[in-house]
């Protein structure tokens, strides 16, 4: 029987986001995501001074400005000619900032985003806001456990801040850094800094190792089913990141279904808009040469995002897509992370493919990206320079391809006149919270959904969970339509 | 103190418009008091804040939390604080952006800010796009997007507000302003002709910086990395009004100027159509009437 169920907005993510769902018998058929807010940077970008870009860009996110700080300065060193000159000390402070706000991300998302459809506060702190309201049923960890992990939310919110203090000592603020810049980094390099870094990343490797890690464990004990839960399109596409002196900690590359890596070509990607509140015009161009001109009537779209697809493929990106390239490439110390974590919980690496195997790359990322931090504190060389100077040319393109807390970020710019003609940026969340393209294949996340089994119409947090494994950038609504009658709302819960 | 004596609380309603959530994030920075103590302790003896609605925070979702929207602008008329982030797109009927969906439709940001902020006794503006408008108003605003005192004015609301302005705004500043609404009510505190705390937005960036002396021996640093007044480098810090050389960021750790970076401005009313180009040498003119 067919059952209609609404969820808008739903919270605990970055930003604006619909889902549109439509269920039969208690099995999602159809998944319609959708971005609900639009404010048009691409647009705000165009005319302005080419460096400007690197400031305006980290505002499209609070969360992870610094992904798009280092794709903008990416793209920027890219037209300015300057790629081949960037001193060893940028990239290792770049690195750093970037690796700083990585963890400050992966915290905030597992204990302050996700915990919460797992972890029921309220029964720790009290029935106070904004702990409830909140879904009722399938809080099953037990109480002392449950009481442990509350207690690591309150201590993670220290963590997380003191993450972003860290990542002051070289990028001056946050949120919104201001210490990346084309052709380098602003702030001196001293060697107290280094060992002021250290010490605080020492202690918040301290909780990743003592609390993060076997937190994901106890709630994958729990919730084991949830293995199973959110399979998605099983294609992965990571840019790779982190480049240093000696390579980058994320490698380039897809993953097929079959888990092989295959290289990756930037001309393969394309954004289609057929279901996307834009003219149609815009649809299945490569963003360097892309347009957004937004349509707010038109009468196929439901979303606000884009569609990008890779040789017209549909992707997922993130710490799963990330963490699972490197493992298939076998970087050592990626694959000796995720193998322990598969013998500690007992599954194999298809498990991965699942709303906790995102849980448990993320936090298996946290550790690899902190341990990795140390041995870049230890190449910086504080009597050469962070920084060469940069010229803003008359007329260049550039593109900037690197790797964002969620997911890969890319940044697109054509400079003529010595301003902006063109700037395109596609996140993360575009590819994993697409809407259907122009074959109609739904995106990411609309696939990790379509074939769940929702127990409990009125508390389905088979769906949420689905959703706040991907991390999305937006805040997000769900609807769940009658599969026949295709009708909006006739039954409508929490 | 008797942690059984009932304490009066301060609903709030913190609705998230066109921005980036970097405020939230900032006030999360927030050390000392931290934000466990802003979201679960008496922040001051016998007072503390009950946030009632974050959608990034909050453990609900769907109809229940829209639900908490109607309830609190129904049954606490005039006994609410509403805090806006992100400014409010008012172009296409306000469909650029939606809060959440009620009876069957969007609830636009530009409704439900409207609709709570008639009904709340103060609202708080943090951010510079929900105070001026800010990055999504920048030209050529293509979402026709605005700061809530134009939104309140252009819709006949009386309810006062408060403006944060910052990208983001520092964490003390909203801390602060709330300390003194606890401690003395809203009407102690002292505010600027655009309805800033002058406490926090008094006195100019240029007059406590420590590059300070530079400037006055003519020492200007003529490329990003070099030592000297950024001043040839684009710094705002001559026109923009904000204690960032005395408070710092992230705990004292750091801020703009200190890292070798000019002052974006960013918590002017003109940010940041007035303060572009960010690198190049602010002109005589914005000196003398930056104020649009």
């Amino acid at each position: 029987m067919a059952t209609k169920i609404k969820i808008d907005p739903v919270t605990r993510i970055e930003g604006h986001l619909a889902l549109e769902v439509t269920i039969d018998n208690g099995v999602v058929k159809e998944a319609n995501s959708a971005g609900t807010l639009f404010r048009g940077f691409e647009i705000i970008l165009q005319g302005r001074d080419p460096r400007d870009a690197n400031r305006l860009t980290q505002r499209i996110c609070g969360v992870c400005p610094t992904a798009h700080a280092t794709a903008s300065a990416l793209c920027l060193d890219d037209a300015f000619s300057l790629t081949n000159k960037i001193p060893n000390n940028a990239k290792l402070i770049r690195a750093l900032i970037l690796g700083s706000n990585f963890l400050q991300s992966h915290i905030l998302h597992f204990y302050h985003l996700a915990a919460l459809d797992y972890v029921d506060a309220a029964s720790v702190v009290g029935d106070l806001a904004p702990f409830v309201p909140h879904y009722q049923g399938d809080y099953r960890i037990s109480n002392e456990s449950n009481a442990e992990l509350v207690d690591h939310y309150l201590k993670a919110l220290d963590i997380r801040r003191k993450c972003h203090e860290m990542l002051a000592i070289f990028g001056g603020k946050m949120p919104h850094s201001v210490g990346i810049v084309p052709g380098g980094i602003t702030e001196e390099l001293t060697e107290d800094k280094i060992t002021n870094f250290l010490w605080r990343l020492n202690e918040i490797r301290d909780f990743i190792d003592n609390a993060y890690i076997p937190d994901i464990v106890t709630v994958a004990q729990s919730y084991n089913d949830y293995f199973d839960i959110g399979k998605g399109c099983r294609r992965l596409l990571a840019y790779g990141g982190f480049d240093l002196p000696t390579g980058s900690l994320f490698r380039t590359g897809i993953v097929s279904p079959d888990l092989q890596s295959e290289s990756f070509v930037m001309d393969n990607i394309t954004e289609d808009v057929r279901h996307s509140w834009y003219a149609d015009s815009d649809s299945g161009k490569n963003p360097a040469q892309g347009q957004t001109k937004p349509d707010v009537r038109k009468k196929q779209a439901y979303s606000f995002i884009k569609s990008p697809r890779y040789d017209s493929k549909v992707c997922e990106l993130g710490p799963l897509a990330r963490m699972v390239n490197n493992y298939v490439l076998a970087e050592p110390k990626t694959k000796e992370l995720i193998d322990s974590l598969l013998a500690q919980v007992g599954i194999g690496v298809d498990a991965l493919f699942s709303v906790l195997g995102r849980h448990a790359a993320r936090a298996l990322e946290a550790k690899l990206v902190a341990d990795a931090m140390v041995d870049w504190l230890q190449q910086l060389k504080t009597d050469e320079p962070a920084i060469v100077q940069a010229q803003v040319p008359d007329q260049a393109n550039g593109a900037g391809l690197t790797e964002a807390p969620r997911g890969a970020v890319g940044h697109w710019i054509s400079i003529k006149y010595e301003k902006i003609e063109r700037y395109q940026v596609i996140t993360p969340t575009a590819w994993n919270a697409s809407p259907k393209d122009d074959k109609d294949r739904p995106g990411a996340l609309e696939q990790a959904i379509m074939g769940t089994k929702v127990k409990d119409k009125n508390n389905p947090f088979e769906l949420i969970r689905i959703v706040r494994a991907f991390d999305p950038c937006l805040a997000c609504s769900v609807h769940l339509l009658d599969a026949k009658s295709n009708e909006l709302g006739a039954f409508r819960v929490v | 103190m008797n942690k059984k004596m009932v304490s009066r609380k301060y609903p709030i309603v913190w609705l998230q418009g066109a921005g980036c959530t970097g405020c939230s994030i900032s006030v999360l920075n927030s050390v000392s008091p931290r934000i466990q103590n802003l979201l679960l302790d008496e922040l001051v003896p016998g007072q503390q804040l009950n946030l009632l609605f974050h959608a990034t925070i909050m453990a609900g979702q769907g109809e229940p939390v829209i639900e908490i929207l109607r309830d609190t602008e129904e049954k606490r008329k005039g006994g609410y604080i509403l805090i806006v982030e992100g400014a409010i797109p008012t172009a296409q009927d306000g469909l650029y952006g939606s809060v959440g969906e009620r009876n069957g439709k969007h609830l636009t940001i530009q409704q439900s800010v409207q609709e709570l902020g008639r009904s709340a006794f103060l609202t708080i503006a943090i951010g510079t796009c929900a105070t001026f408008g800010g990055i999504p108003a920048a030209k050529p605003n293509p979402t026709g997007c605005k700061g809530v005192t134009e939104v309140f004015t252009e819709n006949g609301i009386g309810t006062p507000v408060v403006n944060l302005p910052g990208c983001p705004l520092h964490p003390e500043w909203f801390t602060g302003t709330i300390s003194v609404i606890l401690f003395s009510g809203p009407q102690a505190l002292d505010l600027d002709d655009l309805a800033r705390p002058k406490f926090f937005y008094g006195s100019l960036i240029h007059e406590n910086c420590p590059r300070r002396a530079d400037f006055d021996e003519g020492k200007f640093a003529e490329k990003l990395g070099d030592d000297g007044c950024l001043y040839k480098l684009g710094c705002k810090g001559h026109y923009t009004y904000a204690d960032c050389p005395l408070r710092q960021w992230n705990n004292g750790v750091n801020w703009c100027i200190k890292a070798g970076s000019p002052c974006l401005g960013c918590v002017e009313p003109v940010f940041p159509d007035g303060t572009s180009p960010m690198y190049e040498k602010v002109t005589f003119e914005e000196l003398v009437w930056p104020q649009k």
